[in-house]
């Protein structure tokens, strides 16, 4: 038997025990959480605790990696009490102490995910492993996210996810151990409809370029729902894969297609190159139907608002947060993130720094870093001061329920920074939805599995 | 083991001992970890299996991710539809992925050479773009095929209500997450290694071998070369498939990434780098290639900067500077020159640098007997 020739520890007794006793199905009856209470993945049993950063560093979205790793290891140092303490104060409520985590000092490792679904889990299975990540964070990409998040539930391991924008993240493919503070495509399109009503009339032709992969999938779906109860119609919908340098042969069809809106659902370069190559033809200067024809970038961020210049001016899109907020909350983070680094935050580099003391506070609620207990923590809870007003972490799809920003390209930029301008705060209760209707599972937390 | 000559024998029971042991050998490069193991294992089994192709008979397919991707996606598909065993999702990759080689095998093999090369990169590039966005339905895409609670799993749900929590895969029951499935591919990896070997030294692979060495005049000998290309190629195959299935096993998500034509010039570096034709050289470029992907890949500044720490000031900055260019993302950068070193020093491969190291240790022993018995003649590399 192979199986057992080497490596006969204690730790791979119990674990190939707890295994079989799972297999027979008969795990609830035999033991009760108290006695398993402090034996899960990577413990944290000396005086320091290591955070997972998966983040994509080369790829499509690296820009928005890069700017997340900042953010998280500027939150990193306001948990162990370096800098100005950022947002640390302006939490309400908190439990935070500027000590670390429960005491224990944060430490963290970082990989690369490459922007690719399979690189990201191997890189969080090596985190988790090799180096005792006890939560993995991070991710720029919806796809990553996903498939980290069943990765997170298989080992019982915290994932707070970082940029993931689609629906399915906290819908259809929503796990039990993954938290997405970032909003999502459904309510991406429940802000910018009215807008677009507003603006552009009620009678349109949309023509989408979809970005291939679940996210693209799920803002086509919750744009075309949303324009569509507008009156608009839908001429096509074309999908392109992710990271094509080259959009000019998906952007020819679109002159002849009768519409006279178009709709990218791109993010990143992707969607600085599809905008960039959408004007070069000339798009904006064109009319069709007898209307202006329109460019809309149903999600934008400022990071590729700068990369796009230009070609930014006077388009709509949507936005989880902008640095421009006046809340106390936004200037404190704005303020910190600049002193450290020299520019402004990213909406990445919020949701980033913002899940990180999301999870320390609810350990340090929960007195404990059992995974069950945090996930209990974190269920429900209402918080308020994170820049996006009263913020609630909806316990049936690990949702938080917040105010969002419909957003435009600024026609009078000041400085390289200002280039979106923010059209309307869309508030909690216009956003809020009901979970049922993407369905999906969580699955249970416990029994919690224990990683190797 | 009958028909064995005691030199297999060794190299048989060396290298599984090495594979089994290498949870404890590796505890010093920081690569004893489950998951970098399991994947040193499916790995090996790819390089072996394409070594078959490229080392003995001499044909260099540049599509074997394809047969790998198309592993995968079988064994999620069986998961998600039989059973969450590990055994049929198995079989069911190796026979699929079999079916797919000799389909593509059978356009392929009409030519040789470069146009061989070209054809499969072709049909692989194809398999890759289908996976990626033609059959979405059937691979989730860019995504990534999962496993969720909703799988309806028909085989199991015979026997019972599925067990709470995230669906993983079993053997019997037993859960492979953890060391269990580093063992159970290293079992694998040892099979594969022996039935390669055996391969080998079969008049199998003696026509393989001449195959390689001149396809013409084994025509002109009377011997009908088709058929032995095609069985390697299906071999291989089905080697690419194993090792995809088992991937799947170890971490059940199949993405389209692992088809991507990068993942089949990925095999070929192995392959060349470890020395292709010999039988463990392969396996080791696959380690190598494997450890520098995950450990130097992983390697930040931070770290650089303890390292390079007994430095005085200045110099240890620059030391970080110029160092961080090589790992993190630049990790692409060391392999680059890692493998034009060995290329042009090495040409046979890590193994063509044991044999010369051996060689020197040899020589004075050699020099005083005139004869004896005869030493063991490794197989040429090219």
């Amino acid at each position: 038997m192979t199986l057992l020739k080497r490596g006969l520890s204690r730790r791979r007794v119990l674990q190939t025990g707890m295994a079989g006793i799972i297999g027979t199905g008969i795990a609830p009856m035999v033991f009760t959480k108290g006695a398993w209470a402090q034996e899960f993945c990577n413990n944290p049993t000396g005086d320091t605790v290591t955070i997972g950063l998966n983040l994509p560093l080369t790829g499509a979205y690296a820009e928005e990696g890069a700017d997340e790793q900042k953010a998280y290891e500027l939150a990193i140092a306001h948990l162990n009490g370096e800098g100005d303490g950022g947002l640390i104060s302006v939490l309400t409520p908190t439990a935070l102490t500027g000590k670390g985590i429960l005491g224990k000092k944060v430490a963290f490792v970082t990989s690369d995910s490459q922007t690719k679904s399979d690189v990201a889990r191997a890189g969080a299975t090596r985190m988790i492993e090799r180096d005792g990540a006890i939560m993995i964070t991070g991710g720029s990409s919806s796809g990553e996210a996903i498939a980290v998040q069943g990765l997170c539930q298989e080992l019982g391991v915290i994932f707070m996810a970082g940029l993931t924008h689609s629906n399915d993240t906290t819908g259809k493919d929503k796990r039990r151990y993954g938290f997405r503070h970032f909003f999502n495509a459904y309510q991406s399109g429940i802000g910018l409809g009215p807008i677009l009503g507003q603006e552009y009339g009620t009678d349109r032709r949309a023509y989408h370029l979809t970005a291939d992969y679940t996210w693209g999938w799920t803002q086509e779906e919750s744009m075309k729902a949303a324009t569509e109860a507008l009156g608009w119609q839908t001429a096509e919908a074309v999908r392109t894969p992710l990271g094509a340098a080259d959009f000019s042969q998906y952007l020819t069809p679109v002159l002849n297609s009768g519409a006279d809106v178009l709709i990218l659902n791109h993010y990143g370069n992707d969607m600085v190159n599809s905008l960039t190559q959408a004007i070069q033809f000339g798009m904006r200067d064109r009319e069709a139907n007898g209307k202006t024809f329109e460019i809309v970038v149903p999600l934008f961020s400022e990071l590729m608002a700068k990369g796009a210049g230009e070609n930014i001016k006077g388009i709509f899109g949507t936005s989880n947060w902008h640095w421009n907020l006046q809340d106390p909350g936004s200037i404190a983070f704005t303020k910190s993130f600049g002193a450290a680094y020299g520019s402004p935050p990213s909406q990445a580099a919020h949701t980033a720094y913002v899940q990180t003391l999301l999870y320390a506070d609810a350990v340090e609620r929960a007195g404990t870093f059992y995974p069950p207990e945090v996930i209990k923590a974190l269920e429900g809870h209402e918080f308020d001061g994170m820049g996006n007003g009263r913020t609630l972490y909806r316990a049936e799809d690990h949702q938080c329920m917040k105010s969002i920003l419909v957003v435009r390209g600024n026609e009078n930029p000041t400085s390289e920074y200002d280039v979106l301008n923010v059209v309307q705060e869309v508030d909690r209760e216009a956003t809020t939805y009901d979970p049922a209707i993407f369905g999906g599972d969580l699955g249970p937390a416990e029994p919690v599995p224990l990683c190797a | 083991m009958l028909a064995m000559s005691r030199n297999d024998i060794l190299l048989f029971l060396g290298f599984t001992i090495a594979v089994l042991a290498m949870p404890i050998w590796l505890q010093p490069f920081g690569a004893a970890y489950p998951d970098l193991l399991q994947r040193f294992m499916i790995f090996g089994i790819f390089a072996v299996g394409f070594n078959i192709l490229f080392g003995l008979t001499g044909y260099l397919s540049f599509g074997h991710a394809a047969f790998f991707g198309v592993g995968s996606y079988t064994a999620v598909w069986s998961f998600k539809l039989l059973s969450l065993d590990a055994i049929p999702a198995m079989l069911f990759a190796i026979a699929v992925s079999g079916v797919f080689a000799l389909v593509i095998g059978y356009l392929s093999l009409r030519r040789s050479g470069i146009y061989f090369s070209i054809l499969t990169l072709a049909f692989a590039q194809m398999s890759y773009n289908l996976a990626y966005s033609v059959l979405t339905p059937i691979t989730n895409g860019e995504t990534g095929l999962q496993l969720t609670l909703a799988d309806p799993r028909h085989v199991d749900r015979m026997f019972g209500e599925a067990m709470p929590g995230q669906p993983v895969p079993t053997l019997l029951g037993q859960s492979l997450g953890g060391f269990a499935g580093f063992y159970f591919c290293a079992g694998f990896l040892i099979i594969a290694f022996f039935i390669a070997q055996r391969i080998t030294n079969s008049p199998f692979g003696m026509m393989l071998k001449g195959i390689k060495s001149n396809q013409t005049r084994m025509n002109y000998t009377g011997f009908n070369t088709k058929p032995y290309t095609l069985a390697a190629f299906v071999i291989s195959g089905m080697y690419a498939g194993l090792a995809g299935a088992l991937l799947a096993v170890t971490d059940p998500l199949a993405g389209a990434e692992r088809m991507q034509w990068t993942a089949s010039g990925e095999v070929v570096l192995m392959t060349i780098l470890g020395g292709a034709g010999t039988l463990v050289g392969p396996v080791i470029g696959a380690w190598l290639i494997k450890y520098f992907e995950n450990i130097f890949s992983a390697i930040n500044e931070t770290i650089l900067a303890r390292f390079w720490d007994f430095l005085p000031d200045g110099l240890d900055h620059a030391a970080v500077v110029v160092s961080s260019k090589f790992v993190g993302e630049g990790w692409f950068l060391t392999l680059g020159l890692v493998f034009v070193l060995i290329v042009v020093f090495l040409p046979g491969g890590i193994m063509e640098g044991v044999r010369r190291i051996a060689h020197l240790f040899n020589r004075p022993d050699k020099s005083s007997p005139s004869q004896g018995k005869a030493a063991p003649q490794p197989q040429p590399a090219e």
